[in-house]
This record gives structure tokens, sequence and C-alpha cells, in this order.
């Protein structure tokens, strides 16, 4: 047995399966399928599955993603503080361990369900399906899924989400959108966050930012918001509610099974 | 660091076709990855040496194809290479451009021997 990994492959018979070797040349019975999948078919099955879910219970899914420390939580607090007279939200916390947003969620008055991945760096489909048995999904409106924070990985899997909102915080770089492009590409709007920060931090342009999503051809809202002095919170409030009465009017069509 | 996850998904979809197929190994597998997909073609040759192991893909090649990046403009329509962090049209230089190839995270082919 290989002492790296446990697979069967010796210093005896290495040989065979190197360049070369016997297992390494192709046989006559030699043949070639074209594919031409997904190769994260697996998950995009599930993601489907999830999304359909959602759809069936009137329930809009928005995917928030950042890198770690840059509001997400704090964000949805406030959002939570501003709408919850008006819609039935609930959450999904993704981290690697500690139940600590999922309480600050319940602590709002409204369920939340942590997911700790461990050492897993992002969320997939096959999470949320699981979180989705715990989530009480004929009585929300609005699913928040808050992913873990990285600016990699979680771009990669498709959860059944309707939206993604990428967050970037005035305590990063403004050049972020331009070493992450895969992430801020994904967005459906692009939140600058702890914009009352702004004042102290003369290294952070938000038109820099701009300009930097520009070149991505990003075309969807850019908001500059504060979740503790409620600055652009009114447009992305908005925004949201746009979102929801679009959902709801496209319902009807989009509800499948 | 998500390639070995990646690796894992792409090697059950192998054993799915070559179960399918009644096939013994698989010698090759070629995917398309583009500079979009999020996905590292070097970390995921890493992960596929380990995640290989045990399965019938156990000495198969793994062949990755790079798609360029480019653009169509929607402004003026010409289609240009672009770079993964600026996707602006070559002619013109508008933002407004659709991505017509760079994001591929694809299973492409596989190669198998049936014995």
């Amino acid at each position: 047995m290989c002492d790296t990994c446990g697979c069967n492959v010796t210093h005896g018979n290495r040989h065979l399966i190197e360049e070369g070797g016997k297992h390494a040349h192709t046989s006559d019975d030699h043949v070639a399928i074209e594919v031409l999948e997904n190769l994260l078919s697996e998950n995009d099955h599930q993601a489907a599955h999830n999304r359909e879910h959602f759809e069936r219970h009137g329930v809009l899914a928005i995917n928030l993603m950042s890198s770690p420390g840059s509001g997400k939580t704090r964000l949805l607090e406030r959002t939570i503080d501003h709408l919850k007279e008006r819609y039935k939200i609930g959450v999904i916390e993704g981290d690697l361990e500690t139940e600590n947003d999922a309480q600050r969620i319940r602590d709002k008055g409204v369920p939340a369900v942590q997911i700790t991945t461990g050492t897993a760096c992002h969320l997939d489909a096959h999470m949320i399906h699981q979180a989705l048995h715990q989530t009480p999904l004929d009585e929300l409106d609005l699913l928040f899924i808050e992913n873990v924070g990285n600016l990699v990985c979680p771009a990669s899997f498709d959860l059944g989400q309707h939206l993604n909102v990428t967050l970037l915080s005035v305590t990063e770089g403004d050049d972020k959108p331009a070493k992450y492009p895969v992430i801020f590409r994904a967005a459906d709007h692009v939140l600058i966050t702890k914009s009352d920060l702004l004042p102290l931090l003369d290294d952070f342009d938000p038109d820099n930012a701009g300009q930097s999503l520009q070149q991505l051809a990003y075309k969807n809202p850019i908001t500059l918001v504060s979740a503790k002095s409620d600055q652009g919170m009114d447009e992305w409030l908005d925004w949201l509610e746009a979102q929801l009465n679009q959902a709801s009017a496209t319902e009807p069509t989009t509800a499948s099974v | 660091m998500h390639e070995l996850s990646v690796c894992q998904s792409m090697l059950r979809q192998v054993e799915e076709i070559a179960q399918r197929e009644q096939a013994t190994s698989v010698e090759r597998i070629v995917i398309q990855i583009g500079p979009l997909s999020g996905v590292v073609p070097e970390l995921l040759q890493q992960a596929f040496t380990i995640a290989r192991c045990g399965t019938r893909a156990e000495a198969a090649e793994l062949v990755t194809q790079t798609q360029p990046v480019r653009v169509h403009c929607l402004q003026c329509g010409y289609d240009s290479d672009a770079q993964a962090n600026r996707l602006l049209c070559a002619e013109c230089g508008d933002y407004r451009t659709r991505l017509i190839s760079g994001d591929e995270l694809l299973l492409a082919s596989v190669e198998l021997t049936r014995n």
C-alpha cells in the first residue's frame, strides 16, 4: 500500500502505471467517450434541486460572499432589524467552526441554521440541502446564505441561490476585484461595507473599486453601505425589496414540480 | 484549496462512465478549464495524484486544456481576447461585454479500456 495516501500503488508496481509502463499504454479495446459535462455536475444537480425547493416555497435565496471580517453578519443583523416586520427572513450560516454567527441572528428573532464545515473552505449544494431540513421554508419569504469567509472557493459552487451579493469592506484594498475576479464577476450586487470608516482610511477609494469592477464587465449595482451608521442601507433595502417583488411576480411560472 | 473537492467530483463522474461502459480502467481524462472558472489546473493535477488512488482512474493521465479568455462587445459587436481581470473590448474599450470563453470547468472526454 502506498505510504502517502493508502492506495494500492507500490514501489513494486509503480513502473507499470508510469509513462512507458504496461498500464500507461492503451490497448486495442481502448474507447474514447466525449462527455462535455460540467466538472461539478453532481453539485450543480443538487443546486438545481435546492433552487426548485426554494421556488416551490416562494422563497428568494441570496448567497452572501466576502473575505472574513468584512461584515456579512453585521449587515444581516441590520437588514433583519429593518425588514423583519415586513418579511419573514431565515439565515443559513457557514463557518469552519462555532455557532456564534447563527446565535447572533437568532438573537434578532429570526431562525438560523449553522453549518460548520470543519476544514472545508466553502459551502456546497449538498450542505445547503442538509441545512434545509432544519429550515422552516414554508414560513419564509427570504433566505440569506452567509457563505464561509473566503474570496476564492465559494465562487465555484452553485448552492441553488437566486442571487449573489459580494461584500468588499473599506478596510481591504480597493483593488480586490482585480485580484479576485471570479467572485466579483459573479455578483448581482456589490456592497462596499464599513463606509463609516472611510474618513479614517485614505487608501481606499470607492471610485477605484468601481473602476476595478467595471474592468470585469460588471454591470450591476455597487452600494456604499455602513451597518453601523445606516449609510446606504436604504439603497440596499430598496434593491432587496425590488428583488422580492420581482421574484413573487414570476413565481407562478418559475415554480415547478 | 477546493480543487480536491472538484477533483473528487470529477472522479465520481468518471467512475460512473467507466462502470456504464464496462471499462476496466480509465486511460485518460481530458478537461477544459478557463482562467475564470476559479479552479487552478496545477492544483487540480496535484489533487488528482491523491484522489485517483483506488479508482479505475488510478493510472489515468489528466490532460488539461486551458481555454482563452474572450469577450463579445455588446456595444460594437467585436469579439476579442481579454484578461481575467480586464474584460474590456479590445476594439472600442467598452466594459459592456459578454464572456464568450474562459470560464469553462468541463469534463470534455475520457478514454477507457475494456477487457
